[in-house]
């Protein structure tokens, strides 16, 4: 069973995972059976670092049963500008909250975060560490389009920072899936997600290119490469320009392939993708609160 | 003539501990990753680079006054895995030890990522999970390899092992 928190993706078995999607899939076929379950109950927002759609995603999941909301509001406006703790601060919310929602710019935040407070605890993003609520949303995603197992997904452009990355990898593992890792030399996966993936005994193949790739591939997952990763402006624009995808460069993609992307995206999907049937990356971020409901539900008991 | 008579006679010590085989050049990191550095009134000597007929040269750490604890030298497996420990009362072996492989060690190193939260102002104490070839930080999952971890002993204060 799913524990207390959720802080990292390594943390959840086959069957965690599978709890989470089948409440999310009937959760999503009849709202009806969820709502209004949490009424009275209150889930904090902490969020240190800006975001939009996994803020208002959960917001919109705690709403639709029925809970409410409180959000710390922006680092700029919050005691943490006076040089609060972290533990501090959410010791104090978990007070005012019968859950709580963490995204802080550093890794282990939400690990150090979950050791101060006695309710639960969702990592929403630790810097470059964790993102798994986003992991099942995008396990939601695929399996919905393409299945779990006996699949061959490719996840391509910044595996170093790229929480996202980092949480889907991690759960691939539970299930029989081939993973290829697509991206510029200097930001391949970190040796700590090697090493898991390693240890899992993930069938893992490292790419610097798409192309030889892109025919095996029943899912392609797209992430962004960031400007601030890179020295110079030159640099990052012909690293970037490589790892960009557009109607053409999926011609010689399966027909059913699925694209997803955590978005926002800036340019590495071309809008002429969207209008393509690979294109799942809006169904993947709507499918964010149906999740987030099923999520929040186990989370807060259910309705015991 | 036995080992123990000429290691002692090189520096006796009357009550206290002997930390034997410590891999040549981290004495140094012994004491560091014991928190002992004087300020606790011990008397410690230290033979650096001793030549050993078992592991060719080797290092010696001896702590006049203080019987470390297993859990406490255990962490030395980390920099110093040959390592033996003997307990001296009145100038006599009572205890002869190897450290042992811990699972775990909290509070001895700092973590490399800068980023990590246990390099941020927080009440929390670094903790590193112990692998085959090295540690691996409990908060961000950062990897230090063991020829490396050396380099990360805080040099604040001893830590302790879980088993």
């Amino acid at each position: 069973m799913l524990q207390d928190h959720l802080i990292s993706a390594a943390h959840l078995s086959r069957d965690d995972i599978e709890a989470v999607l089948d409440h999310a899939a009937a959760v999503d076929a009849d709202p009806d059976i969820v709502r209004d379950r949490h009424e009275g109950r209150v889930l904090a927002l902490c969020f240190f670092e800006p975001s939009t759609r996994t803020k208002m995603s959960f917001e919109s999941a705690m709403k639709r049963l029925g809970g409410e909301t409180v959000d710390m509001g922006s680092v700029d406006s919050s005691s943490v500008k006076k040089g609060e703790s972290l533990a501090d601060t959410v010791r104090v919310i978990q007070g005012y909250a019968d859950a709580l929602v963490l995204r802080h710019p550093s890794e282990g935040s939400a690990k150090l975060a979950s050791e101060f407070v006695d309710v639960p605890l969702v990592n929403a993003g630790d810097g470059a560490g964790q993102h798994p609520s986003q992991t099942l949303l995008d396990l939601y995603t695929i399996r919905e389009n393409a299945g779990l197992d006996d699949i061959t997904v490719g996840i391509m452009g910044d595996l170093k920072y790229g929480r996202t990355v980092h949480s889907l990898a991690h759960a691939l593992t539970n299930f029989d899936v081939r993973q290829h890792f697509i991206s510029p030399e200097s930001l391949r996966l970190p040796r700590n997600v090697r090493y898991d993936l390693h240890e899992a005994g993930a069938k893992v193949r490292e790419h610097t290119d798409i192309d030889a790739v892109l025919p095996e591939l029943d899912v392609l997952y797209v992430t962004r490469i960031q400007r601030e990763r890179f020295p110079e402006e030159r640099e990052y624009r012909e690293v970037a320009g490589e790892y960009r995808i557009d109607a053409e460069t999926l011609d010689s993609a399966p027909d059913d392939l699925t694209v997803m992307h955590p978005l926002p995206r800036v340019d590495e999907i071309a809008p002429d993708v969207d209008e393509t049937a690979h294109a799942k990356y809006f169904e993947q971020a709507h499918n964010g609160v149906p999740v987030r409901m099923a999520l929040l539900d186990i989370l807060l008991g259910g309705d015991q | 003539m036995s080992d123990t008579d000429k290691e002692l006679r090189v520096s006796k010590i009357r009550n206290g501990t002997v930390i034997d085989h410590v891999t040549a050049g981290q004495a140094l990191n012994v004491l560091a990753i014991l928190g002992i550095d004087g300020t606790g009134g011990e008397s410690v000597s230290i033979g650096m680079n001793v030549p050993s007929g078992k592991v060719g040269q080797k290092d010696v750490v001896k702590v006049e006054g203080r019987e470390l604890s297993q859990s406490e030298v255990d962490v030395l497996s980390l920099i110093a895995p040959q390592a033996t420990i003997n307990i001296i009362r009145d100038f006599e072996v009572v205890e002869k030890n190897r450290v042992e492989r811990t699972d775990s060690v909290t509070g001895i190193l700092v973590c490399p990522n800068h980023n990590c939260i246990t390099n941020a102002d927080e009440p929390v104490r670094t903790a590193f999970e112990v692998l085959d070839d090295g540690v691996r930080c409990s908060y961000c999952g950062t990897i230090v390899r063991e020829a490396d971890v050396a380099e990360y002993i805080d040099a604040r204060g001893a830590g302790e092992t879980a088993l």
